[in-house]
Formats: structure tokens, sequence, C-alpha cells
């Protein structure tokens, strides 16, 4: 659903919404997926931000959201630089991801310690985004919720344990989606949330033993 | 928020109040937010568009390139022009000091984008100088274009690389338009003809930004895009009114923005990027930009 203040705002660095601010904003939930600033980093550009985003500083941004810095943070102009500094070694590539993709995405291959993950997403306007991989499964996460992405083994009941988790710690959900790439598969679930899930709620959900691993990813857009 | 235009103006009519009210209203609802938090958040985003109002006329801004900047305060100075002394001129001003700022790296509030970050603070926080208006009914006003901005969002696009500058520049007239046109006392419907009246002067306008930078012609299409809706208000104002709904309006410019060829839509594939010197300059100042 969007919201006045995606359209009035984001309060941003400029110069441009989608391929500065929304850039900023698929590098936050990309460090998400790893938690916390990636080691390494492979960003793989398709159709408009491959063709115009170093001038629109899009390799600044996506490297901020990396970092942890939001859109408003004047030090996205320096990021490569600050990047060299805290130890994340990035490489960017050309590519065409689909004909059917939005002309502004990003394929992000992240790494840190021993968590790896792969993300698509795209900047569709006025600083939103949307990730529409994680891993190779379907999402379509906005980052106007906190949300908690799991990969765990296709048991059942485990919808039922992880969101007891979150009632029990008064967390409402707005969304919740599961996928697999097969039955008996693994299950891939991402729920957004409108509180704010701690890291402790992340921990439980780790704790069970049917999770092979869950991230939280911070709100990146809305009021 | 609202699919359609005349679906917020219709229940503004039917409740008797201003579309700013029916906006704040309905966020509050949809996000869970209290008034006053949003409020609170507009009022942010109206301080942000202020300061980059005052940073953009002292001149000292220039994009990375090089191929913008200054031109506001060269203005501030002019009284050679046919405007000097209005209101209009000091709207043009602020138009390009804060998109001069934006392509500075400096910092704006994308309204509905970075690439039309000038249009609606130009024409708001002038139109409230002008006039004399309190900052609260400017925050209204904000909220009117935020309704407005979702609604363009829902049917068309806000972005230059699906719908060329009428997604942008052309987008923030018309939400500039409605909103100011209900800050200065007009109704609800007399918002939706501004919109509506604005926006019909951008169809089909191209996003063709030279070396695909957000510079050049974005600097200058922000302070003509705010002389349209001025003359979008204008006429609004006088109860003019314009046959087709605003809602049609916005969705011809999201289907003229879907047949639109890419060249015309942030790629620097054609227009302006494309002339001979569009692309000379591209060459020039990206290599420059590539060795600083």
């Amino acid at each position: 659903m969007v919201s006045l203040l995606d359209i009035i705002g984001p309060v941003m660095v400029g110069p441009s919404s989608s391929h500065t601010a929304g850039a900023c904003r698929l590098g936050l939930l990309a460090r998400g997926l790893v938690g916390g600033t990636p080691q390494t980093a492979l960003l793989e550009l398709h159709g408009s931000f491959a063709r115009t985003g170093e001038g629109h500083g899009t390799d600044k941004a996506l490297v901020a959201g990396l970092l942890g810095f939001r859109p408003d943070d004047e030090r996205i102009r320096t990021a490569l630089e600050i990047a060299d500094g805290e130890g994340l070694e990035y490489h960017f590539e050309k590519t065409t991801i689909g004909e059917e993709s939005h002309p502004n995405t990003v394929r992000m291959t992240v790494a840190r310690g021993p968590r790896r993950s792969v993300m698509i997403g795209s900047s569709i306007g006025a600083g939103r985004v949307l990730v529409t991989e994680i891993d190779g499964y379907p999402v379509d996460i906005t980052g106007n919720f906190y949300s908690i992405v799991i990969l765990a083994e296709d048991i059942k009941g485990s919808i039922a344990r992880v969101t007891r988790i979150l009632s029990d710690r008064d967390i409402n959900i707005a969304t919740l989606k599961l996928t697999r790439k097969q039955r008996g598969g693994d299950a891939f679930i991402v729920i957004e949330c409108d509180d704010n899930p701690g890291e402790d709620v992340r921990d439980e959900i780790r704790a069970l033993a049917w999770v092979r691993w869950a991230m939280r990813l911070d709100k990146v857009s809305g009021g | 928020m609202y699919k359609a235009l005349a679906e917020a103006i219709s229940d503004a009519e039917a409740r008797g109040v201003t579309l700013s009210e029916v906006a704040l209203d309905l966020e509050s609802r949809d996000q869970g937010r209290s008034i006053d938090e949003i409020r609170g958040s507009l009022r942010r985003a109206l301080d942000v568009m202020r300061g980059a109002v005052e940073a953009g006329m002292t001149g000292a801004m220039r994009s990375h390139s090089g191929l913008v900047g200054g031109d506001a305060a060269k203005l501030v100075h002019s009284k050679a022009g046919p405007l000097a002394a209005t209101p209009f001129h000091d709207i043009l001003i602020r138009a390009l000091a804060v998109q001069e700022v934006n392509s500075a790296m400096g910092v704006i509030v994308a309204a509905p984008t970075a690439g039309g970050a000038g249009v609606l603070p130009a024409v708001l926080t002038g139109l409230a100088k002008a006039r004399g208006i309190p900052d609260e009914h400017v925050i209204d006003a904000l909220a009117a274009a935020g309704l407005i901005g979702a609604v363009i969002a829902e049917r068309a696009s806000l972005s230059g690389a699906e719908g060329g500058c009428q997604a942008e520049t052309g987008a923030a007239a018309g939400m500039a338009a409605g909103a100011a046109t209900e800050m200065l006392g007009g109704t609800p419907r007399q918002a939706g003809h501004a919109t509506a009246l604005a926006m019909q002067s951008t169809l089909g306008l191209i996003c063709d930004p030279i070396g695909g930078l957000v510079e050049l012609p974005c600097v200058f299409r922000n302070a003509t895009g705010s002389a349209i809706a001025l003359a979008a208000i204008e006429m609004a104002l006088a109860g003019i009114e314009f046959a087709i709904p605003v809602d049609e309006v916005i969705d011809v410019m999201g289907q003229i923005g879907r047949e639109m060829d890419v060249r015309y839509k942030e790629t620097a594939g054609g227009g302006l990027a494309a002339t001979p010197t569009g692309r000379h300059l591209a060459k020039e100042r990206l290599y420059q930009l590539k060795r600083a």
C-alpha cells in the first residue's frame, strides 16, 4: 500500500530517488540477509542501473546501504572510500537479468562469515523498492515492514510454531508468505511485521531444530 | 490510499472537508499512525525543503560533473525579466535552487522523486511566503500533494525509467498544482482540475538527461514544471475546468509512458542526451568524473 510519506519523501541525498535512495535501501536489505556489513559483495547491475548508475551514484548508494547507511546519510557521497576502510570488498558488473525485469534491477551476492545470500531487487520509483528473489526463492518484500526471513525444513506445523513466537512477543503480522521449490523441499518463509522483532525473536526462531537459518530485515521505507 | 482522485474528491465533498483532511485520515488508518505523527514527518519534510531552497540560492552548489549549479543565484540577482519582483520569479529561483542541491548530492525531499524534487517546495513555500500562509497549512498541502502522488503511483508511474519525465516533473507539477490550489482556498474539485490542467501539458515529456545524470535538463524542467503548475493553479482558481477527468489524464500518462521508447526513459539514448552537444558533454564530463 502506497503511503503519503513514500510520496513526500524520502528525505535523501540526491540526485535520483530510484538510482540513489532506492539503491541504498536495496543495499540495506541485502545487508540484513547476512546480518551486518558483508565482507564481499558482487553487485550485478541490470537495465538503467547498468547504463546510468555511475553518474547517479548508484554504486555509492548500494555500497552505502551495505554499510548500513540510510538514504539521508551524507556519508553516501564517500561510501566507496569508507567501504575500503570497513573491509567490504565490492565488485560491480553489468548484466541482463531478464527481459521482464524492472529497468532498475540489481542482483547482489553478499557474504559475511559463513553466511552467503543472493538477492534480486528493483528500485520501482520514488525510492520505493521491491525484492523479488532471495536465494532462488520468489518473494515480494517492499521494505515497508520489519521482516523475518526463514529457510526451514518443510514440516507440518512450522508456521504455527513461528507465529506463536511472534504472538508471544506481541508482534503483529502484516503479511506472511511461504514458498518452496518442490514438495518436500525446504520452505522459504517471509513474515512482514508491523512491530519491530528484536534479535531475541530471531534467535528463538533460529533455535528451532528444523530451521536452517533465519534473518531479520530492517524496515527501510515508509514513515 | 485512494485509487482514484475522483473518489477522494467525492469523499471530501461529502464530508465538507479538504483533500488534505481525507488524505491524513486515510493515511492514519492505513499506516496505523496518529495524524500528529504523520504531520510531524511532513513538518520534517518541509524543513528539509526550506533548507534545500536556502542552500541552493547561495549559488555555492555544483554538481559532480560541473554541468549545473549557480543558476538559481543568477536569477536571484536579475531584474531584467518580465516576472522580476513577482512571486512567480521567486518560485522559479526556488525550483532551480532545490534541484541544484539535488544534483550536487545534497539533502532534499524526493517529492515525488529526486529528479522532480524542486517543483513542490518551490510552488508551496514560494506561495506561502507571498501570501503569508502559516506552516500548518503548508503541511496540509503536502498531505494533499502526497494523496495526488499516491494516485499517480497507483494508476500510472512516478519513475522516469518507466514513464519518462512526465512521470517525474509532470507528476510533481500535477501534485503541486492540486495541493496549492487547495492551499489558496480552492475546493477539492478545483484542486482536481488544477492537477489535470498541469498534467495535460506535460503528457509525452521524455526523460533525456545528458549522460544519464539527474542534472541537465532536470534542473530547468523543475523550473518550467513549476511555471506549468502556477498556470494551472491560476486557471483552476478562476473556476476553469478541464473536460477530461483527472484520473483519465493520469491513466493516459501511464499509457504513454508504457508505449514510450526506452531511449526516452532515463537511458540517455535519445532526446537532448543524444544531440551532438549532449553526447560530447556526456563524454567529456563522465571522463572527468572517472578521473576525480
